[in-house]
């Protein structure tokens, strides 16, 4: 089912960069093992793909994959995302994103984006808190959750990150968690395959940031704790619309998955109508 | 679910990184219309753009600089471009850095509010040294300000409005014709020292009409960045072959380069925590212009025979036309004037400034804004010449004959 390690490490890592940042048990690496699996599978042409990122743990990960990288400013890796695909749209363009950098400093672009339909898929790993400066409250921080800059609790409400780029138009949604390694795989390479916005959020554990804060010390914990909270899409479905009601869980799974038209191919059909020889 | 098919895209004439040649740029002409035109400093700007080999534009609609947007946004899918409209400044100036590295000569054109937005993405491309074009034209400020009057008020933010220490280029012109010319100029200096350029217009010349003539193709020079020369497995992204400018490799063609905004060596890779390559790296990014600040930098001097008593004038922008019916009027008057404008605003021309100031007792300075060049030009004098400023803000043009009232009342 899964190609071995060595030949996923020898195929795409970039050996320079090892060790890692991350922190014991953070849910990232896993993030990057699916997201290069998934890209073995759909045997994508490493030379013509771009890897773009923002600021945070997550938008370290360009730096581990040997290939164009583009490690942007906090929140905007999107538009220069947008950048290249529209100059270059035979590029495959892949973005790495967290929480934060997409929803709470990015989250204008995000919307666009999605709205736009540009071909493109990005990935979030959304681990509920700004990890790297230290555990400070997100956009998608559960209420009352513990985080350096709400240390009595949050009252905001969190945004659901997949359901505002379903309504954002996004044609391409799904929501996983680290705890299932074949479905988030799958999930990417689904995103990859789309052609037009895809957009994979994946619920990661933090341990050193938001898990100690919140009675999650372990790795092993926040797995737990995700897989206890989050219930599949088509087991969500069969409930009773009373059970769905009461039920507080995260539901994960394929969310969103329609054909729309995508922009640098009306781009294209544009330029084709309008060219002057 | 649809598969990925990228066959729509290279089938079509939608190619942003085409070649640039000589029937590419009379393809441009044609499209242009004639040889003379009567346009505003915003659509020559376009036209500019378009025959420099720039195929992206992304921007948002801001006065008075929206014109630029809407003119490319007609001609580029005309020519096979890419014009988007953003969802604000600081995404444009993001696209732009991404189209550049996927190979497209790239611009974004905004005014006051939308420049002060932009400038984190414009440190980003100084520090990573992406090519880019970026044009401001200059409204009254601070904030939201007068947005249909012109003003100068952007120098310094324009030299200075990114944290850190780096080095860019901006450029002032002073009549229509000038904002085409420059604009040419804007993308190849950027693209022979990979930097951002700024152009510095302002709402009046945006908005003047004047005739302009279009370029021939022998008569301008359309500069493409340095491409490695260096196998592909040897190849890094920011290794100083002696120039100090980097070779430029674009995405997708196999050189995998890792760009980043943090700290990084030669190699491209984040090296945060050393001190040696921090200093190597600003010290190349500020060296590589200021190295090259002769070949960079142009003025126009327009000066009488020199002797005593003689007056300096320093001008750039729109003001430099006030300042040349000012300059006519004095001379027959029988007053000397030396009058030196300025074109390449920054890199400061300091040592130009102290010619004149070795020439004349003072030297005044007319500006729209509270003073910002007359800064400059007192560092360079260096105490050689009294500097008087001549400052206006509100969205009128300086009046000639107030420049000559202030050089014959202190005369």
């Amino acid at each position: 089912m899964f190609r071995k390690a060595k030949h996923i490490r020898e195929k795409y890592l970039e050996e320079n960069m090892w060790p890692s940042i991350f922190c014991q048990a953070c849910g990232i690496g896993t993030v990057l093992n699916c997201a290069l699996r998934a890209i073995d599978k759909v045997k994508l042409d490493i030379d013509q793909t771009v890897f773009v990122s923002g600021i945070g743990c997550s938008s370290r990960l360009p730096g581990y994959i040997d290939a164009d990288g583009l490690h942007t400013t906090h929140g905007r890796a999107i538009t220069f995302a947008t950048g290249i695909k529209l100059a270059k749209p035979e590029l495959n363009v892949i973005v790495f994103t967290g929480d934060g950098d997409l929803a709470g400093i990015g989250g204008n672009h995000f919307i666009h984006a999605a709205r736009r339909n540009i071909d493109m898929t990005v990935i979030c790993v959304n681990n509920y808190n700004y990890g790297m400066t230290g555990a400070q409250l997100s956009p998608t921080t559960p209420l009352g959750g513990i985080a350096t800059t709400s240390p009595y609790g949050n009252i905001e409400s969190p945004f659901d990150l997949s359901a505002l780029a379903i309504g954002a138009g996004a044609p391409y949604v799904a929501k996983w968690t680290t705890i299932y390694p074949h479905e988030t795989m799958t999930a990417i390479k689904d995103g990859i395959e789309k052609k037009g916005f895809a957009f994979i959020e994946i619920l990661a554990p933090c341990p050193e940031g938001y898990g100690r804060r919140n009675k999650l010390n372990q790795g092993k914990d926040n797995l737990l704790w995700f897989k206890k909270n989050s219930i599949g899409k088509s087991r969500y479905e069969k409930l009773s619309e009373e059970e769905k009601r009461a039920c507080d869980k995260i539901v994960i799974g394929k969310l969103n998955d329609i054909d729309k038209p995508e922009f640098t191919a009306e781009w294209s059909k544009l330029v084709d109508k309008h060219f002057v020889e | 679910m649809k598969k990925r098919d990228v066959s729509t895209a290279t089938d079509s004439k939608y190619r942003p990184a085409r070649p640039f040649n000589r029937e590419e740029f009379d393809r441009i002409r044609r499209i242009l219309g004639g040889k003379v035109l009567f346009v505003q400093g915003d659509s020559a700007v376009s036209y500019g753009a378009l025959l420099a080999g720039c195929r992206f534009f992304a921007g948002y609609p801001i006065t008075p600089a929206t014109e630029t947007g809407e003119v490319l946004s007609q001609l580029l899918p005309r020519v096979g471009g890419v014009c988007i409209q953003m969802e604000d400044e600081i995404a444009s100036v993001g696209a732009i850095i991404g189209a550049s590295r996927a190979g497209t000569k790239a611009m974004t054109a905004t005014s006051g509010p939308g420049f002060s937005l932009m400038q984190e993405n414009i440190g980003y491309a100084a520090m990573t040294e992406t090519p880019c074009v970026i044009v401001d034209v200059q409204r009254s400020g601070p904030s939201t300000g007068q947005p249909t009057e012109g003003a100068q008020g952007d120098i310094m933010q324009a030299k200075w409005g990114s944290h850190g220490d780096y080095e860019l280029i901006a450029l002032s012109p002073s009549t229509v014709q000038e904002c085409l010319d420059l604009t040419i100029d804007a993308f190849n200096l950027s693209e022979k020292y990979s930097i951002p350029v700024i152009l510095l217009t302002d709402g009046i010349i945006g908005h003047m009409r004047e005739k302009v003539v279009l370029p021939e193709f022998d008569d301008v020079e359309i500069v493409w960045r340095k491409e490695p020369t260096r196998p592909k497995d040897e190849f890094q992204p920011f290794t100083d072959d002696g120039s100090q400018i980097p070779e430029v490799a674009i995405f997708g063609e196999g050189y995998h380069t890792y760009i980043t905004g943090l700290t990084h060596s030669e190699s491209g890779y984040p090296a945060t925590d050393s001190q040696p390559d921090h200093h190597r790296l600003v010290k190349r990014l500020c060296d590589k212009i200021r190295n090259n600040r002769d070949k960079i930098i142009r003025v126009q001097r327009d000066y009488s025979d020199g002797g005593a008593g003689a007056t300096g004038i320093v001008s750039y922008g729109v003001t430099s036309r006030s300042v040349n019916s000012a300059v006519k009027t004095l001379r027959q008057e029988g007053l000397k004037v030396d009058h030196l404008r300025i074109i390449t605003n920054w890199p400061f021309p300091e040592k130009e400034v102290d010619e004149l100031a070795g020439r004349v007792d003072r030297i005044i300075v007319p500006e729209l804004n509270l003073g910002q060049v007359y800064h400059c030009v007192k560092e360079a004098a260096a105490g050689k010449a009294e500097i008087v400023p001549l400052w206006k803000t509100g969205g009128e043009m300086h009046v000639p004959r107030g420049i000559v009232e202030l050089v014959k009342g202190r005369g």
